[in-house]
């Protein structure tokens, strides 16, 4: 596995489209997206639900549901690679070793009748060509390794019988196993409890430090990614609508919906009890975006440009971008 | 920066409260199986909980912690194995389903789930003129549906929506439809749990201002479950915090935010992520809840607790709620102001 390039992103999303079939026709779930992520870089991936971030995760890794979504367009280069032209075999051995995922739910990710340390042998045997006892050897390291207390013990246990975080250290194990250059979490600590959110997002941070790997982190909670990212891409209907470096886009978002986002959330000190800035409306359903921007029916800053000319992406300021004809200029704005 | 000047919980001194419960233990049976004799879980410990009308209290802490049964048990929905609860002034605790059924209607609850919680086959109108009809709380069809309509509009929905079914609203739409089949009844104390966890970031506030209006509005008393600390410190008067089904801290919320006594809610409130990017990573707790099937001995937090000299009681009796300051309770031998 020695020649991966070693210049250029790891991963690199061009005009990347996604279509679910709906009752109504194809429905486009992620419209011409387009990002990169550096090496050992961790890139959020923020929005709501059903703005296409999950199904962004599921067509990069070549698992969107088969018949009812497919790939509509662009292109996703990893490690100099075009994924979408790979055979489903390439694929299989790119997926969970080069490139791996860490879902919501750990519960739905584990196999119930199968003991949580084969899960992981089973993923270093077909991957690395281990032998049955070196898998389990390092299975229990990497059981360590996330943190699992009593490691030659816990990898016997089955999923039930360890508790959601443990589960999810279990997922995490599986997932950087084989090392991978590329780590894709969806929501990996949505169904947790805040102290062990607190671990996870720890453990991540560290494994990082140690590997050097990349995450693309898809989440909905702003904090999360304030804690964990270098770079946030911000979707809303299908479209990423800003990226940014994190602090920029924490100090000085230029899309009126981040805008809104952040001012939505409670913050100690904004006064407390008083009523919280609202994003009017409710997020468009898939089978009817508007045609201009997506955001303009909800968004105080319309003029009549808005409703039919769709925005671009446009550069603002250092890797600093926003899809609006009206971008916010200050805090104040 | 607060915008009501008189508070629900400076005008108690007199005026009874509006709930009062004594001493609150829900247990339940487990593992009753096939050969077990089983054992019981207590989902709530010897909680004591007041409320004034017109008060938010926040009821906080991770999940299986017993605040959902708390909740439950509040509104007789679960029932109490000791304990006493007092509404508007009268022993409930023990009232069987037919003098209950007028005090429900001034009890109601708010679920998470909003999807879960209407009938799929229930248009709006229906949903939320159905406690109307169990409650005869309109004399005739016209009044009835004047009353709904009346309604959707208290809690923010068009009018044009009536018709439609569950499944064709968004997620923040269907908790509307919730609150109002709450309102309906004309209640005065709400039980509202988890109710903005389900939803989109951006329609959160959206409801929560709707909460804040209904509370101040109509003089609303709120038991406000959250495991979210950003929309407790926001929304609530007091809260209290619960750990293995007892109450650990409680304090006014301003004062539980800015001095946590307890060391869980320390850990807590350090554990949030913070809005500010590359702010420090703190210290963070080790360890998880233990089963409330297994409960350890003495504090129900001395296997995770960061403080380094505890008494010998820690690992031998649970803490009681101590007063360390104004308004300000914890459960806590390691703390100064607890009595030796």
């Amino acid at each position: 596995m020695g020649d991966h390039e070693t210049s250029g992103p790891l991963l690199e999303v061009e005009d990347l489209s996604c279509e679910f079939l709906t009752e109504a026709g194809p429905a486009r779930a992620v419209d011409e997206v387009s990002f990169t992520v550096a090496r050992g870089e961790t890139v959020g991936l923020v929005g709501e639900s059903g703005c296409g971030k999950s199904a962004t995760a599921l067509a990069l890794m070549g698992l969107l549901p088969h018949r009812a979504g497919r790939v509509a367009g662009g292109a996703i280069r990893f490690d100099g690679e075009e994924m979408l032209r790979l055979s489903e075999k390439r694929r299989r051995d790119l997926r969970g070793n080069r490139l791996a995922m860490v879902f919501q739910e750990p519960m739905t990710a584990l196999n119930p009748v199968m003991v949580a340390g084969e899960q992981v042998a089973e993923v270093l045997r077909r991957h690395r060509d281990m032998s049955r006892k070196a898998a389990w050897e390092k299975t229990v390291s990497l059981f360590e390794d996330v943190g699992i207390p009593a490691p030659a013990q816990r990898v016997r246990d089955y999923p039930h019988q360890l508790s959601g975080g443990m589960r999810q250290r279990v997922v995490i194990a599986m997932a950087i196993a084989c090392e991978p250059a590329l780590l894709i979490a969806d929501e990996p600590t949505t169904a947790l409890d805040v102290t062990i959110q607190a671990q996870i997002l720890e453990l991540l941070r560290s494994l990082q430090l140690r590997t050097g790997l990349s995450i693309l982190l898809i989440t909905h909670d702003l904090g999360v990614v304030a804690q964990l990212c270098d770079r946030v891409l911000v979707m809303y209907a299908g479209q990423i609508v800003e990226t940014a470096p994190v602090g920029a886009l924490f100090e000085a978002p230029r899309h009126p919906y981040t805008v809104g986002l952040l001012r939505s959330m409670p913050r100690p000190g904004s006064g407390d009890r008083t009523r919280l800035p609202e994003i009017p409306g409710n997020v468009p359903p898939i089978t009817a975006r508007p045609t201009g921007c997506h955001f303009a029916d909800r968004c105080d800053r319309t003029k009549a440009r808005c409703q039919d000319h769709p925005p671009l992406l446009d550069a603002l300021g250092p890797d600093h971008h926003a899809r609006c004809h009206f971008p916010v200029t200050s805090p104040q704005d | 920066m607060s915008t009501k000047p008189q508070n629900a919980k400076t005008q108690n001194a007199e005026t009874p409260p509006l709930l009062k419960a004594e001493s609150i233990t829900v247990e339940y049976p487990v593992g009753a199986g096939l050969f077990g004799h089983g054992g019981s879980l207590r989902a709530v410990v010897d909680v004591d909980l007041t409320l004034a009308a017109g008060e938010c209290h926040g009821l906080v802490g991770e999940s299986g912690c017993g605040k959902s049964s708390l909740g439950r048990a509040l509104l007789r929905l679960t029932d109490v194995t000791a304990g006493r609860i007092e509404f508007e002034g009268r022993d409930i605790t023990h009232l069987s389903t037919r003098p209950l059924r007028p005090i429900r209607r001034r009890m109601q609850m708010i679920f998470q789930d909003p999807q879960a919680s209407l009938n799929p086959r229930f248009t709006v109108a229906q949903a939320v003129a159905e406690p109307l009809i169990i409650h005869r709380l309109a004399p005739n069809r016209a009044a009835r549906s004047r009353r709904v309509l009346e309604l959707l509009k208290d809690v923010g929905l068009d009018e044009d929506l009536a018709g439609r079914f569950p499944h064709e609203l968004s997620g923040g739409q269907r908790q509307r439809v919730g609150v109002a089949r709450a309102l309906a009844v004309d209640p005065s104390f709400i039980v509202a749990d988890e109710p903005v966890s389900a939803l989109d970031v951006s329609v959160q506030a959206q409801l929560l201002n709707l909460l804040e209006d209904l509370r101040s509005n109509r003089n609303l008393a709120f038991l406000f479950i959250s495991h979210d600390l950003r929309v407790v410190r926001h929304l609530c008067d007091r809260v209290s915090v619960m750990y293995l089904g007892r109450i650990v801290e409680r304090a006014d919320t301003a004062t539980l935010f800015e001095a946590p006594q307890h060391p869980y809610t320390q850990a807590l409130l350090r554990a949030l992520p913070s809005l500010e990017p590359g702010a420090p990573a703190t210290d963070r707790l080790t360890g998880e809840v233990p089963s409330p099937l297994d409960p350890p001995r003495g504090c129900p937090f001395h296997p995770r607790c960061p403080v380094t000299e505890r008494p010998e009681t820690c690992f031998d009796t649970p803490p009681g709620l101590t007063t360390c300051g104004k308004n300000h309770q914890v459960a806590c031998y390691a703390h100064p102001q607890y009595p030796s």
